[in-house]
């Protein structure tokens, strides 16, 4: 059974996880069911929704979700189990004896019918006017049962005010048909546990705490609600009618950079099969579209390693050989913007063990209107910066507001892939058929050290690949074969990995200023791991302090989304582990076919050092640009 | 206050006849558990929550679930409109619903009962918790009960008021801090209920009947009532009568012969079992309260020549609208359709069709519905528009 500590949800809201048996040979470990007349074996403990589904027969689902604990409250997925007197939601009944199931008896199509008829009379919306018209879930099941009138009415105004106080997530609760997905979501999922059904009967509705704006409440912003509201009650903040309007001003020079997660996923909102990354093709859209220069994230990606490695040299040094207790070890990344605020409000104290640099993203925005503007000329108050990305909470975190270090706000618009998906079929492209191209100068193509960011254990792994040659001397292709750091890749929710050092090296140039050698590092093991989803950084991070394994971890890379930037809360709908999967597939081959694959070996970062922040990583000038502070928020809101 | 003080002079066959206090404790932990059950199972006892589930049967699943802790929960939630013979029982027969929950306990293997107090019971918390005080210095509760090497407990929880709460599984969400909302069946609560734990749900008068059981014996207790009702039934009788109150009657007691007792010789409609039981009109008064005719938990309304049937019918789906506890579809919203259809009919302004559709609805809503609240809130609905087409009609024409 379920350990039922592990989750936060109540139990109306969880599912009875049937513990299935390890050897289905063993007495009981199967159980023969009849479904439709047709008699199949199953484990014990699957639901009639899974035993349909491997059988070929399809039941109908909203309130359910792949990645979600069971709520079976939406009803549509209900069936007939001989013997019982009322109907069983597929979903949410494990099988554990030899029952008769019948799936489309006249009595299961009117009750699913009557559900849908219900969830339309009260749900607020014209498909035509909804940011999820052709994605939607209640559009979709209302097609399947042929509605083609309101049977119960329809409501003609919105029943709620719209939320629109976050610059993330907007809640819309008037297209809400109480799924509770995005509960489940933010407390199961995510444990952070922003949402919630208030009220009771005709009033029940989906709140927040005190029914304060999400803006107010410890949202992440991570927008994993988003990817699993079905309807378009939840979407993020669209900036695409400012960008727009930015592409139209003859005035502005407007930029835009990639990050590889919606390279990796966009092909999906133009039909693609997952998997199939749009890097090149989306360069020339969006130069037809009309920005100014196209970059690549990755570029920043390949510094946030010399910055925020250096700065893990620094504290390992201060720490091992100046004896400095008040170093903060751990060093946690702090490119997830989701997980920075998760930080922020559930684990405050520490902070300090956020690294200071800024995520590539920020750290892009900074230089564009800076050292870019100088080099072309520009005067920065005419520079447009948009970013696309993966993220709900890029927005929040370009909106932040010491993000200006450049003197402008660094990042203007963050824009997701299902924002930019939008953009580019609105200005009449089809992206897959679009020529490949390169990114632009003066920050060209980065290194696949930099696209793997994308996916959970990508940081890490780049980290591995620079810190390894750097610090031993070795190829990491040596110790790693073809520089796959295989160890920190996967779905794991916690992953942890100790790197031996057994030999060390010269201390490379750029680092000599730092560290007179690296001797107090030989026969040290380096201790690392990755989390991904703030409910397994929560893990960790209860480890840490209670003292455990965690706690005497170097450095650890932490992403709020599950599956790392991948699923991001930006990313194309429907979400799914096989769908995060093909798309890591996608980073990791792409990376894979670059002739360049280490962020050290990346000309334009070498290029940017001895052109800009001459002073070396870590110095005065990427300290004002590249890096920045956090702000300890605590979970009590006034 | 003296536990007895306040006791009417009752008189029943079961539940209101003669019973010491103890006793059934003590021929419980001397017969042991197979007996009791066996006992239990023999006096075919079913729930008086209004299910109607087995007792033995209830027991027996939690006793035979494998947990290093369980629990016996008395429900006394009475939430049912119409109905207030739990109360009676919990103040004036106390010794038989706590001898009945540490009976259970004991059967089913639980250190602890807790009793889900309806919250605007309040009032009986001090009784009861001093009536518990007594019972440990009595050795009826607590440590090595009665020398028998039996420890057990009892608590008392009060109820936030929901209806939905005296569901059980909406009561154990309740219990354990959550919104009072019921889970998903299965796992049902005696494998995985109160803290994961297996648990018995009993309502108070299914515990209440038990001492009688084992003192008098199953096989007596199953010759009162039907062949399939076994026992006695207490009925909360309000509405347009003289004598309101509880009764304690054989199952298988006629409507007609209950009205002679309350003394209603001008009711046209018994609403029996509450909001979502069914509303009997005259023309149906022989029939019988029992499992095999009409099963109730007891609560019986009587309604006169005068009342606006309705009327009736809008006060009970303006009930369900408030009280469904918006989880699922059929019911919150369901309800809400059938009150607006209500609501048409009492403006004039609706088509057959419609309603028709609406009873349509309901028939889905009582089969998709998640639990027993949605599954029932459209049986006024149903009955009463059946059973009164022509005064709801004739009202119409009226107009
Ligand atoms: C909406 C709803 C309300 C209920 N309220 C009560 C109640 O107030 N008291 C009660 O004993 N059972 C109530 N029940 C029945 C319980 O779910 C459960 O079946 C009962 O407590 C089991 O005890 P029994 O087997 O002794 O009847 C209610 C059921 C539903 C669906
Ligand atoms: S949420 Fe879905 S059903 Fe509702 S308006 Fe939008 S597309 Fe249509
Ligand atoms: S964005 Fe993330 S934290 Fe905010 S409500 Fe949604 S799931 Fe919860
Ligand atoms: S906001 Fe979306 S996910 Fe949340 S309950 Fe409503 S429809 Fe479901
Ligand atoms: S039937 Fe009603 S009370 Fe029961 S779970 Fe559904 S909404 Fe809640
Ligand atoms: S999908 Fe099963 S109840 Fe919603």
């Amino acid at each position: 059974m379920e350990d039922k500590k592990k989750s936060r949800a109540p139990v109306s809201q969880q599912s009875f996880k049937v513990e299935k048996p390890t050897d289905l040979n063993t007495i009981g470990g199967t159980v023969t069911v009849e479904l439709n007349e047709k008699k199949v074996s199953v484990p014990f403990g699957t639901t009639i929704l899974e035993a349909c589904r491997d059988n070929q027969i399809h039941i109908p689902t909203l309130c359910h979700h792949d990645d979600l604990c069971v709520a079976g409250v939406c009803r549509v997925c209900v069936v007939e189990v001989e013997g019982m007197r009322t109907l069983q939601a597929a979903c949410a009944f494990p099988i554990t004896s030899p029952i008769k199931v019948k799936t489309s008896t006249s009595d299961v199509r009117k009750a699913r019918r009557h559900v849908i008829d219900l969830m339309l009379s009260e749900h607020f919306g014209e498909c035509y006017s909804c940011i999820r018209n052709n994605n939607c879930e209640l559009q979709s099941l209302a097609e399947e049962y042929g509605v083609d009138g309101y049977t119960f009415g329809h409501v003609t105004k919105p029943t709620y005010e719209k939320d629109l106080s976050s610059y993330s997530v907007i809640r819309d609760m008037s297209k809400c048909v109480l799924c509770k997905r995005c509960v489940r979501t933010c407390i199961d999922l995510q444990e952070v546990g922003v949402l919630e059904a208030i009220d009771r009967g005709d009033k029940t509705h989906i709140g927040t705490f005190l029914e304060k704006p999400l803006a107010d409440v410890i949202c992440i912003n991570c927008g994993q609600c988003i990817n699993r509201c079905p309807t378009g009650a939840l979407h993020a903040n669209d900036p695409s009618d400012e960008i727009w309007a930015a592409i139209e001003d003859p005035k502005k020079h407007v930029v835009i950079q990639t990050a590889p997660s919606p390279r990796a996923a966009i092909g999906e909102c133009f039909g693609l099969e997952p998997g199939h990354s749009m890097t090149y093709q989306l360069n020339s859209a969006l130069k037809r579209i009309g920005f100014n220069g196209v970059f690549d994230t990755n570029f920043t990606a390949d510094l946030t390693i010399f910055e925020e490695g250096t700065e893990l040299i620094i504290r390992l040094f201060k720490a091992l050989v100046q004896k400095d207790t008040s170093v903060a070890l751990p060093q946690f990344t702090s490119c997830s913007p989701g997980w920075v605020k998760y930080i922020e409000h559930f684990y405050p104290e520490y902070i300090n063990n956020l690294s200071t640099a800024k995520s590539p993203q920020q750290m892009f925005g900074a230089i564009l209107k800076t050292f870019y503007a100088q080099q072309i000329g520009i005067d920065p108050k005419d520079i447009v910066s948009v970013a696309v990305m993966p993220c709900s909470a890029k927005k929040f975190e370009c909106n932040r507001p010491e993000m200006n270090s450049s003197g402008y706000q660094d990042v203007d618009f963050g824009l997701t892939t299902r924002e930019l998906a939008k953009m580019i079929k609105e200005a009449g492209i089809y992206l897959p058929e679009m020529p490949k191209q390169h990114f632009d100068t003066p920050f060209g193509d980065a290194s696949g050290a930099g696209l793997i960011f994308g996916a959970t254990g990508g940081v890490m792994e780049a980290a591995i690949r620079s810190v390894v040659e750097f610090v031993t001397g070795l190829k990491v292709e040596d110790v790693f074969a073809n520089a796959n750091v295989i160890p920190v890749r996967g779905f794991e929710g916690v992953k942890y990995y100790e790197i031996p050092i057994a030999v060390v090296g010269p201390v490379p140039d750029i680092l000599k200023h730092l560290v007179p050698d690296w001797n107090w590092l030989k026969g040290a093991t380096l201790k690392i791991a990755v989390a991904h989803g703030t409910a397994n950084a929560k893990k960790v991070m209860d480890d840490i302090k209670s003292g455990g394994k965690f706690s005497e971890c170097h450095f650890i890379e932490f992403m709020a989304c599950p599956g790392g930037c991948i699923g991001g809360g930006g990313q194309p709908i429907p979400t799914s582990l096989e769908i995060r999967k093909a798309r890591a597939k996608a980073i990791y081959e792409e990376d894979e076919s670059l002739e360049i694959r280490k962020a050290h070996d990346n000309p334009y970062v070498t290029m940017i050092y001895e052109k800009f922040f001459t002073e070396g990583p870590c110095g005065h000038l990427s300290h004002k640009l590249l890096h920045t502070h956090y702000t300890p928020r605590g979970k009590y809101i006034s | 206050m003296e536990a007895n003080s306040i006791k009417q002079k009752r008189t029943g066959i079961v539940l209101f006849s003669e019973y010491k206090r103890g006793e059934g404790i003590s021929k419980a932990l001397e017969i042991g558990r197979e007996n009791i059950l066996f006992e239990v199972r023999s006096s075919k006892l079913k729930g008086r929550g209004g299910a109607g589930f087995p007792t033995s049967t209830k027991w027996m699943l939690t006793a035979a679930s494998k947990a290093d802790e369980k629990f016996i929960i008395c429900n006394a939630d009475e939430g049912e409109p119409g109905t207030f013979k739990d109360r009676v029982l919990l103040m004036e027969y106390p010794e038989l619903v706590f001898d009945g929950m540490v009976i259970g306990g004991f059967t089913i293997g639980a250190k602890v009962g807790i009793v889900y107090l309806r919250g605007e019971y309040e009032y009986m918390l001090s009784f009861l918790e001093d009536y518990l005080e007594k019972m440990r210095k009595d050795n009826l509760l607590g440590k090595n009960i009665v020398g028998k090497n039996f420890d057990f407990d009892i608590e008392i929880r009060l109820g936030a008021g929901a209806y939905v709460c005296g569901e059980e599984t909406a009561l154990i969400e309740s219990l354990e801090g959550h919104r009072g909302e019921s889970r998903n069946r299965p796992p049902y609560p005696v494998n995985r209920g109160f803290n994961g734990c297996p648990t018995s749900v009993n309502n108070v008068e299914t515990l209440a009947s038990v001492p009688h059981i084992l003192i008098k014996g199953g096989d007596w207790y199953a010759k009162v009532g039907t062949d399939k009702s076994a026992g006695s039934k207490l009925f909360s009788i309000s509405g347009d009568c003289k004598k309101p109150g509880v009764y304690e009657l054989p199952w298988g007691t006629k409507i007609s012969e209950m009205l002679k007792l309350v003394d209603a010789p001008s009711a046209k409609a018994v609403q029996v079992g509450g909001a979502s039981g069914i509303c009997v009109p005259e023309s149906q008064f022989d029939r019988t309260f029992a499992y095999e005719d009409i099963a109730t938990g007891g609560s019986i309304m009587i309604f006169g020549k005068n009342r606006d049937m309705l009327k009736v019918l809008k006060n009970f789906m303006e009930f369900f609208v408030e009280e469904s506890c918006g989880q699922c579809t059929p019911c919150r919203i369901g309800n809400v359709k059938l009150l607006e259809g209500v609501e048409m009919i009492e403006k004039g302004e609706f088509t057959f069709d419609y309603i028709n559709k609406l009873k349509d609805l309901g028939k889905s809503m009582q089969i998709a519905s998640k639990c027993g609240l949605g599954q029932s809130s459209p049986n006024p609905f149903i009955s009463i528009l059946d059973n009164f087409k022509d005064e709801i009609l004739n009202k119409i024409e009226a107009k």
